[in-house]
């Protein structure tokens, strides 16, 4: 678990550290997360030091949210004077990045499978 | 009374509220009852009749709050193990990605914009499709209240999680890869938890879904805020 934690918090900082030297508008975590990817693939880190501790985490994402949301009391009074907006754009701009997310990619995936089709008979 | 603002009190109280939420969904068996929502009322219900302000629970709760990050960067590890189906469709998945972010972006700034929200309140709703660490640290780069981007972001993922299949039918979106793709690209890691539970397959493509639109949304929104006529 040591290894696992230790792998993790590297490439977190290495992330914040990136941040720290270029100060680019990209969370650490997610430099993080990509540098690790990579490096899973060039095979600089093996799977097998990093899986049980990132799917513990990754299992559980939903628990570290609770406090975040918990921070919901402190803003019931911008909620209560504009909730109309907050609700209503959230709820319909869901729907929309939804629907929109599947066409998009069930189009752009039909229209390219005919060709494909045809390069792997030809 | 004193004992409530106790760190590892309110850390205890945090776990136990979550057990006995994930309880209540199971034998019940009702999806409505999603732990997280029920754990925030539950929780901001108990401080609240208890006389607890959210500065000393935040001291507790950073201890939770803490994990997402390195979360985030295990988030990486079921990426790896998708880069060989991601690069199999790595177009259809950019283009969807790409109309995925920008719609989220552009319809909720201009939807709260025309209900007349203030524009801080624009600027927090902008990125409130993707995962919160990621959501935050857009919002208060762009100008808007990060604890109310993270309040949104939250309910966003719970509504999407629970309402996320009824709308990818209502689309008639029918392949399983654009279903999870696109409820994890509304709804975050919420929404990914709630997809995981119909199969391993949705949930891999739900977390690419929030992995690509989380990096689209920080790289994108400055641009698109500014384009809206938004100075950030």
């Amino acid at each position: 678990m040591i290894l696992q934690c230790a792998v993790l918090f590297a490439f977190l900082a290495i992330g914040e550290f990136i941040v720290y030297c270029t100060d680019i508008p990209i969370p650490s975590s997610i430099i993080g997360m990509l540098l690790l990817t990579v490096s899973l693939k060039l095979r600089i880190i093996r799977l097998f030091w990093v899986d049980k501790m990132a799917d513990f985490l990754v299992k559980n994402l939903g628990f570290f949210f609770v406090p975040a949301g918990v921070g919901l009391m402190r803003c019931l009074g911008l909620i209560s004077e504009q909730w109309l907006p907050i609700v209503a754009a959230s709820v319909i701009s869901t729907f929309l990045i939804i629907a929109v997310t599947g066409w998009m990619h069930q189009v752009v995936r039909r229209s390219l499978s005919p060709s494909h089709n045809r390069q792997i008979k030809g | 009374m004193e004992f409530l603002s106790n760190k590892i009190f309110l850390i205890a109280l945090t776990f136990t509220v979550f057990l006995a939420s994930r309880l209540l969904q199971r034998r019940t068996g009702i999806s409505m009852l999603n732990p997280i929502l029920v754990s925030i009322i539950t929780l901001i219900t108990i401080l609240m009749c208890c006389g607890v302000d959210y500065e000393t629970y935040k001291e507790g709760g950073d201890y939770i709050e803490f994990w997402l990050k390195p979360a985030v960067v295990a988030l990486g590890v079921p990426l790896y193990r998708q880069l060989e189906n991601i690069k199999k469709q790595i177009l259809p998945l950019i283009l969807a990605e790409l109309a995925g972010c920008v719609t989220g972006i552009v319809s909720v700034v201009v939807i709260a914009e025309l209900l007349g929200a203030t524009k801080e309140v624009v600027l927090s709703l902008a990125p409130k499709a993707v995962t919160t660490p990621i959501a935050m640290e857009i919002s208060s780069a762009v100008g808007g209240l990060p604890p109310l981007t993270a309040a949104v972001v939250v309910c966003t993922g719970i509504f999407g999680g629970m309402a996320g299949f009824h709308m990818v039918k209502i689309s008639r979106i029918k392949s399983p890869i654009a279903t999870g793709l696109s409820i994890g690209t509304a709804a975050h890691a919420v929404g990914t938890a709630a997809v995981m539970e119909r199969g391993e397959r949705y949930g891999a493509f739900s977390s690419l879904g929030l992995i690509l639109n989380g990096l689209l949304t920080a790289l994108l929104s400055p641009l698109i805020l500014a384009l809206l006529g938004y100075s950030v």
